[in-house]
């Protein structure tokens, strides 16, 4: 039976002695695409993953991976998977080419082809000069170019990364996006945790998570058409003074200071919030000006791991 | 499908790289038998010799002198103080200077040839039963001389003199056992260490999400270290062929195949640790909770036969009680294998048990 999903979970849940750390998670992942998990640490973001390749069992829920249940039959699901892990693991006391070849031997990739594929990987992820430098001593985007090496080089149908980014620089970040679209483009589907709203924008799709509670999902423009709320900018000559002013209004959800601008998030339930914040400025002899703008995904996050406000 | 024994070639050429780089520990693998031979071999030595002694002549006569000399002779002693009285011997003994108080008494002569009476008092320290039993070894060391002057006197000497006859070697007895010991405490530490090491650095939570099985891991894990135990084995050998001029009486090969069978069983063991510490630091610590009794239990240092009931209990589940009494018989006593089957069989029977309950508690999980 060939879904069309690469993952689908139902009510997959954790439980680490008093901790819930995944609480009944629906997900489904449709094949080829590239699926993120955004949230700040701690979200269950890691958990997650582990318990969709079979490391964790789940307390309760199921999921099927690629027409695979598990954790029943992840020994199955092993071959076909590639796995990202947080921290750099491979074997920092061996050299790259070492690396790569240990790890065809433990997929057994066809010996013949074995040399051919190593120097593909070296030449697309650029490590023909770290060729023989000791892992252990390159730089943390070298680092992960390997790891990523690693993880597809025995062509997985689908690939689970794990905070790929969180070690390396900018320019490393945009370029192992760069890789992961070839990816997908050559039909491999893609699960990537982050906590970086950037990265989270580049996926097909993503699931916002708090808490182990996916608390929104969908592409990132039906998730910033629906926050909810009206984002208004504004900016004052004292933007710390107009924060505090306009965090009085019990109508206010969430107000950002980003330099001299703010972002207030107003519930869209209130008609008029640009006349409200104005007035309440005015009220202060605050001078600013106000515009109306559309949602970022970072207000998206925002709004929807809110807490309720106490007043 | 061969695909299994790639994956533990796979494996086995990956530790043989990482040791190579590892340079204390490759280190370890040729230094630490070598040191421990040599620090052993001279160091444990149940020939007791030069221990601190004052003596108090009282009788200050020809005949005493000449049985303080005899007593220097012996190198059982080493007289370090000459005292007036017994209260000084006394104090010396009770300070700690000495171990053994000789008192002289005034009428040494006359009691030396009158036999129904001691005519030497030593005063001993007892706390150490092994100088005790010295102790009592020296006492019957005759006190003939010429005053007796007579040829059954120095019969009597010779009889006692052999007992501490240079050739009366310990290494002999010591390094079949210390072989034992030695590889005890490599062979577990190298595993006891190899699969928490590659938790801690976050290694195994790769190699779990591949198609490597749990024993697939375990074997190709310990196949390097079997090799690296037989060339342990070579060097000790060697070495105590070479400075203590230890024979091997038996077969070479029974030695091999017997050690063959008990660095596998400490390998097992060291996995089975392995899969029960959460870091380096609590596997060394229960490597050494193997090692102490390994070495207090397993005949090494005292007779088994002599040991309470639990004790030897203990010591038949351990490893080290078997292999030296394999080793002992084979090196010492020109025993063969057939003759020893019961230990060898112990030995494999602990290995696979321990290599079963090491991968089923390995599991491919994190939780």
């Amino acid at each position: 039976m060939h879904s069309e999903f690469a993952i689908e979970a139902r009510g997959l849940s954790k439980q680490f002695g008093e901790l819930r750390a995944v609480s009944s998670l629906d997900l489904d992942v449709p094949r080829g695409e590239i699926y993120g998990f955004l949230g700040p640490n701690g979200s269950g973001k890691s958990t997650t993953i582990r318990m969709l390749c079979g490391l964790l069992t789940p307390t309760e829920g199921s999921a099927t991976v690629l027409d695979t249940d598990v954790p029943e039959n992840s020994k199955d699901l092993k071959p076909k998977i590639g796995y990202m892990t947080q921290r750099f693991s491979l074997f920092g006391d061996m050299t790259v080419f070492e690396n790569l070849q240990f790890i065809a031997e433990i997929y057994s990739y066809p010996f013949a082809d074995r040399s051919t594929r190593i120097g593909e990987l070296l030449d697309r992820y650029d490590l023909v000069a770290q060729r023989n430098q000791l892992a252990g001593t390159m730089s943390g985007g070298e680092r992960q170019r390997l790891a990523l090496a690693c993880a597809v080089l025995h062509h997985p149908e689908l690939l689970l990364l794990d905070e790929p980014t969180s070690a390396v620089d900018p320019q490393s970040r945009r370029d192992f996006w760069e890789n992961l679209f070839r990816l997908a483009g050559g039909g491999t589907t893609i699960l990537v945790s982050t906590h970086y709203m950037d990265e989270a924008e580049r996926c097909h799709r993503l699931a916002i998570l708090d808490h182990g509670v996916k608390v929104a999902d969908g592409t990132p423009q039906e998730l910033q058409n629906r926050t909810g709320m009206h984002v208004l900018e504004v900016i004052a000559d004292d933007p710390y003074a107009a924060q505090g002013a306009i965090h009085e209004l019990e109508a206010v959800a969430s107000v950002t200071q980003l330099g001299v601008r703010l972002r207030v998030l107003i519930p869209d339930s209130h008609e008029h919030p640009r006349e409200l914040v104005e007035h309440a400025l005015a009220a202060r002899n605050l001078k600013a000006t106000t515009r109306l703008t559309a949602a970022t995904l970072e207000d998206v996050f925002v709004a929807v791991t809110m807490k309720p406000r106490k007043t | 499908m061969m695909k299994p024994l790639y994956r533990i070639m796979a494996i086995v050429k990956k530790e043989v790289r990482q040791l190579r780089r590892d340079r204390l520990t490759f280190g370890m693998v040729v230094g630490l038998p070598v040191i421990q031979m040599l620090l052993f071999g001279y160091a444990i030595n149940t020939d007791v010799r030069n221990l601190r002694t004052a003596i108090s002549d009282q009788a200050g006569t020809h005949l005493a002198r000449q049985f303080v000399a005899e007593l220097r002779q012996t190198q059982v002693v080493d007289i370090i103080e000459f005292v007036e009285t017994a209260e000084e011997l006394e104090q010396l003994l009770r300070g700690g200077k000495i171990s053994i108080g000789v008192v002289i008494p005034p009428d040494f002569d006359r009691r030396v040839s009158d036999q129904s009476r001691s005519a030497v008092q030593l005063l001993v320290d007892g706390t150490d039963p092994t100088i005790l039993g010295v102790a009592n070894q020296l006492k019957t060391m005759p006190i003939g001389f010429d005053s007796a002057g007579h040829a059954a006197a120095s019969q009597q000497l010779l009889e006692v003199r052999p007992f501490y006859n240079p050739e009366r070697r310990t290494p002999v007895n010591i390094i079949p056992g210390l072989m034992g010991v030695i590889l005890t405490m490599t062979m577990i530490l190298f595993t006891a260490v190899a699969i928490v090491r590659e938790r801690e650095r976050g290694n195994l939570e790769l190699l779990i999400n591949t198609p490597l099985s749990s024993t697939e891991l375990m074997v190709g894990k310990v196949i390097p270290y079997i090799v690296i135990g037989m060339l342990q084995l070579a060097l000790i050998l060697a070495v105590g062929r070479l400075l203590f001029d230890v024979p091997v009486r038996g077969s070479i090969a029974d030695l091999y195949l017997a050690a063959s069978a008990f660095v596998a069983a400490n390998l097992s063991l060291g996995l089975l640790i392995s899969t029960a510490a959460k870091t380096q630091f609590q596997a060394m610590q229960m490597m050494v909770f193997v090692l102490l009794p390994s070495i207090l239990l397993s005949g090494f240092m005292f007779p088994f036969d002599g040991m309470p009931t639990l004790a030897k209990y203990i010591g038949e589940v351990l490893p080290n009680t078997h292999f030296i009494r394999l080793t002992r018989g084979i090196m010492l006593r020109d025993a063969t294998l057939p003759e020893l089957l019961p230990d060898l069989f112990y030995l494999i029977g602990f290995t696979l048990v321990a290599m079963i309950v090491a991968a089923m508690r390995f599991s491919k999980r994190l939780d």
